[in-house]
């Protein structure tokens, strides 16, 4: 008869670790696990939710490669990713640098940076989209006119909507960013600069051979962490565009709206799912990346 | 049962008798609407006459969002879920019945004779195999809002023509020092109710027919379809009267006493008659080159899911006949602004000379009614093929069989099986 | 996302003055272009809050303040009671999705780090792997499930996919490392159960950890979006990004009005943020540098 007071203290672990990961595992195995592999299988399916599933073999991501729409939305979507990420690490950069040496003021000027990651992305998209108006009601080509400056189509634009409708997620995500650069530089050891002043070397040469390198892994990780942010960008391009979801001329369409609109517009349950398994692969990728990356420090 | 506690809280005590008894409510039917302010407030009072009439009938209504409504439907009824009576719209007849969401009405309660005789002869759409699957209570169809004071500042009236609506538009269009457009003369955007304005009234007036073979052929890469398409696209490039995307939605520049004209549907008369300081009036729409006279019109049915068995169905079945009454209608009309279903309630005298629904009746003897196969997509094709041309600078040519050769292509799909 | 050399310290250490250095010109040139940046930064927060104080008439003023500030455009949107109901459901879901999730991470994490059993680093692989899964993946599944289950408009359809976070598992499992086996030893011969020992000999160690691992789960939460829109049918099931979404388009683009609905979701967790400011940042560089 199984007694607990007769195990070991080893065995009494081993009962104890799991009791407590047992409605975790069951979790992890139900809510994770099970519905990946279930979006893979759909992803071989046609289906649209009403009727019965047929397996289709390869055939949505035939359909996927011959669709013209998915490979502009490829493109926006590393599109968002190439200009979202240079533009926010140089700023978030240059601002906790210069953050970093400021004494007076600091945590107050500080709070103003990191403010808009409080933000939600809904409420925002909507601010911002107001500013994007033209005339007379948006505060951006109001600005404009009152200075007789000709106003700019932001969202109703092929070129200008993409990046408008980034600014926010870059804005919202820029005090996330500084507050990490801003502990990477305080964990730079003084005396290497102390040593640099020493030596007489210039601030560039400071900042090129000192700082950066040994930021090294910070950078790595506000890369990595905001590339797979922006290739996931949803709520902001959803918000900003409803009255023509993604567009103009699908313009400004991520991979994730696509997805939303083919699995719960057009009940394409299979074809979504196939869309979902390309971002998975992108997405892993990056993921890869980082840690070869991260390997390369050690 | 939440909605219900929200009202209470919100409304107080009077709202109470809506508040089912334990007791009194033996059959509890669920129904399903998309979200619009004076629809929802239509149907309450529906409900509440119709509970009081039945006290042992409990109704329950849950709304949407217009963008996700179809979406909800979709997935909730083959779950087992959702509503007993579900309004849906008239395009969608065809996909419901096929995805057995919808049964039939029964034929002793509603008659199809009955029917044929006295509603709006396009309401016959709803009909297959001789039995009828859904019904109206309203219809609605375009005409023309005008802001009676910027009208009358320009010291102009409101056109009759497309050709007036032009010079209308020109001598009510304002600009400011850098030339940018502060208020428009003519509110455009296909993404509102343009698109249909364009298919089934510009197209025409131009001498067109923008569907054959029963709307399962695009016919509208003809001279026709080009030049209603250069007279739409020529409001903005050419006249300079309007701007796409004004004030991000073409109502809300009107509602705003910063456009002139604006071409809607009889629904927006509701939140319309709440805005402070707005005088606006309404009249047909403008007719064409040769006198030709159109109009889209459109409607919402109400149909029995087949979710509803049993004493659900026998309830389902009251409370659809309650609401295709002309009483209904006729509340309908006075809340929504939505029009009656059925020429008698509707074509009465003091409907069709009314100020504001008038113009939106008399419309409806000219209507014609689109068949959608997926209404979502043929309007974005028609919104890409105007943004080709506006923001692309693609030729109207060029944009015009794009996008009939893009809509053909999703009708093919649709009836390839 | 995996973890950097950084020591805990670092955290610490934001917070001690930058070293002194004589005041000169490009100090205070540096002070006022941070600042005017910072400026920059809170207009869109500003001019938020600023609208939504304004008569429909001043919407379109570029003035920052108000002419005549009022909270008419707060009233209107109370008393159409969505919101109400909205902020209500926010409420709900993000702090028992919060409570969840520190109470199964730190477990989890508590049992990785130091028990000795077999299969641990299976588990442990296991559970970090799901931080390559991105949710847009599960999203199609997850509502097939609900819908089979009958979890679609629920608050626990909203919940479920974040009772438990993976990110939250490897935080806390790197902060238990810093709890002296010793401690647990020694409340073992006191004869505490297991349970016991974690709930109240470990856990009260790792209290900053947990608080930083609230603010990130709380305020994912709170802002979630894609999940929230698909779950959820009836306009009272809406969270209030969900709400805010669908209020914006129809409000026929009554921007005043849209503004209070943005300025009624972000309020309070900036309100919260400037209250605990100095906590939050912490937090956010602990998370950030350990997870």
């Amino acid at each position: 008869m199984f007694r607990y007071r007769d195990l070991t203290i080893r065995q009494k672990q081993i009962v104890w670790a799991w009791i407590f990961l047992a409605v975790p595992v069951l979790f992890y195995t139900v809510i994770r696990f099970y519905p990946t592999g279930n979006a893979v299988l759909i992803s071989f399916q046609d289906w649209n939710l009403l009727g019965s599933r047929t397996w289709t073999g390869l055939d949505n991501y035939v359909k996927l490669v011959n669709d013209p729409v998915f490979w502009k939305v490829f493109a926006n979507t590393f599109l968002y990713l190439i200009i979202g990420t240079p533009v926010s690490l140089l700023i978030s950069f240059v601002v906790a640098y210069h953050l970093d040496k400021l004494r007076f003021g600091h945590s107050f000027i500080r709070m103003l940076y990191f403010l808009p990651f409080m933000t939600s992305a809904v409420a925002m998209a909507w601010v911002w989209r107001w500013f994007y108006q033209g005339v007379p009601i948006g505060l951006f080509n109001n600005m404009l006119a009152s200075v007789g400056i000709e106003q700019i189509a932001f969202l109703n634009s092929t070129t200008n909507a993409l990046p408008a409708v980034l600014a926010p997620a870059v804005w919202a995500g820029l005090g996330f960013q500084i507050i990490i650069f801003m502990a990477g530089l305080r964990s730079i050891p003084q005396s290497y600069y102390e040593a640099a002043r020493i030596d007489g070397v210039s601030w560039w040469t400071v900042l090129w051979e000192i700082t950066l390198p040994l930021l090294r892994p910070t950078i790595v990780f506000i890369v990595v962490f905001s590339s797979i942010g922006f290739l996931r960008i949803f709520d902001h391009v959803f918000n900003m565009t409803t009255n023509n979801p993604g567009g103009p001329l699908n313009s400004t369409k991520p991979l994730v709206l696509m997805i939303y609109d083919t699995a719960f517009n057009s009940f394409d349950m299979g074809y979504a799912a196939a869309q979902t398994v390309v971002l998975f692969t992108i997405l892993l990728i990056v993921s890869l990346i980082q840690l070869w990356l991260l390997r390369a420090d050690r | 049962m939440r909605n219900k506690l929200k009202s209470f809280i919100l409304a107080g005590a009077a709202t109470a008798a809506l508040l089912p008894g334990a007791a009194s409510a033996d059959v509890e039917i669920e129904y399903w609407q998309y979200f619009f302010d004076a629809r929802v407030e239509a149907m309450e009072q529906l409900i509440a006459s119709f509970e009081e009439e039945n006290p042992d009938i409990t109704v329950t209504m849950t709304h949407f969002p217009y963008a996700d409504y179809r979406t909800k439907v979709a997935a909730a009824i083959p779950a087992g879920e959702g509503p007993d009576v579900v309004q849906l719209f008239y395009g969608w007849l065809n996909d419901y019945i096929e995805a057995s969401l919808i049964q039939p009405l029964p034929t002793d309660a509603f008659d199809p004779a009955v029917i044929d005789a006295e509603f709006f002869p396009m309401v016959g759409a709803m009909k297959k195999d001789g039995q009828y699957y859904a019904l109206p209570t309203a219809v609605r169809s375009l005409a023309l809002f005008y802001n009676e004071r910027i009208l009358e500042d320009a010291g102009v009236e409101p056109p009759t023509t497309l050709e007036e609506l032009v010079e209308v538009a020109k001598a009510t269009t304002e600009r400011d020092g850098a030339g940018n457009i502060t208020q428009v003369g003519f509110t455009t955007g296909m993404t509102a109710q343009d698109h249909h304005w364009f298919r089934e009234v510009l197209i025409r007036q131009f001498g067109g027919e923008p569907y054959l073979d029963d709307y399962r052929t695009v016919n509208y890469d003809t001279e026709a379809g080009r030049a209603a398409l250069d007279y739409y696209t020529g409001l903005q490039s050419e006249h300079g009267v309007t701007v796409e995307g004004f004030m991000d939605e073409p109502q809300a520049a009107f509602r705003a006493g910063r456009a002139a004209m604006h071409i809607d549907g009889s629904f927006r008369v509701g939140s319309l008659a709440d805005q402070r300081g707005l005088r606006w009036g309404v009249t047909e729409l403008p007719a064409g080159p040769d006198g030709t006279q159109s109009n889209y019109s459109s409607y919402w049915v109400n149909a029995i899911t087949t979710k509803a068995e049993g004493e659900k169905f026998d309830a389902a079945v009251k409370f659809m006949q309650f609401i295709t009454s002309d009483d209904a209608m006729q509340l309908w009309l006075d809340v929504v602004g939505e029009l009656p279903a059925k020429p008698s309630v509707g074509m009465t005298d003091e409907n069709v000379n009314d100020e504001v629904f008038g113009p939106f009746i008399r419309g409806l003897e000219y209507a014609h009614t689109t068949t959608f196969a997926n209404e979502s997509s043929q309007r974005q094709v028609l919104v890409d093929m105007v943004s080709r041309i506006n923001i692309g600078g693609q030729d109207a040519g060029e944009s015009l069989s794009e996008a009939a050769a893009a809509e053909q292509a999703i009708l093919d799909e649709y009836y390839a099986d | 996302m995996t973890a950097t050399d950084i020591r805990p310290t670092t955290a610490a250490t934001l917070d001690t003055k930058a070293p002194r250095k004589p005041r000169n010109m490009g100090q205070i040139i540096r002070w006022l272009l941070l600042f005017g940046g910072g400026i920059l930064m809170v207009m869109p927060i500003a001019y938020m809050i600023s609208t939504s104080l304004k008569w429909p008439w001043e919407v379109y003023n570029v003035n920052l303040i108000p002419e005549e500030p009022t909270l008419e455009n707060y009233i209107y949107v109370l008393e159409d009671g969505r919101f109400y109901w909205w902020f209500v459901n926010s409420m709900i879901v993000a702090t028992l999705t919060t409570i969840s999730a520190l109470f199964f991470d730190s477990l989890v994490g508590y049992t990785l780090c130091k028990f000795k059993f077999p299969g641990r680093t299976l588990v442990f692989i296991a559970i970090l792997s799901t931080l390559m899964i991105p949710t847009e993946m599960l999203v199609i599944p997850w509502y097939l499930m609900s819908q089979s289950f009958g979890w679609l408009d629920t608050y626990w359809g909203i919940m479920f996919p974040g009772l438990m976070t993976a990110f939250g598992v490897f935080l806390m499992k790197q902060f238990f490392e810093s709890v002296p086996d010793d401690f647990i030893e020694a409340a073992r011969i006191d004869g505490l159960n297991e349970f016991q020992i974690w709930w109240s000999v470990a856990m009260p160690l790792v209290r900053p950890a947990l608080a930083a691992l609230a603010i990130f789960v709380f305020l994912g939460n709170w802002t979630a979006f894609l999940w929230p829109l698909i779950v959820t049918n009836s306009t009272d099931m809406y969270t209030l990004p969900v709400g805010l979404a669908g209020f914006g388009d129809e409000a026929d683009v009554a921007w005043e009005l849209i503004m209070t609905g943005a300025a009624i979701s972000t309020i309070p967790t900036l309100v919260v943020f400037l209250i605990f400011q100095r906590f939050i940042i912490r937090g956010v560089v602990m998370a950030g540098l350990k997870g």
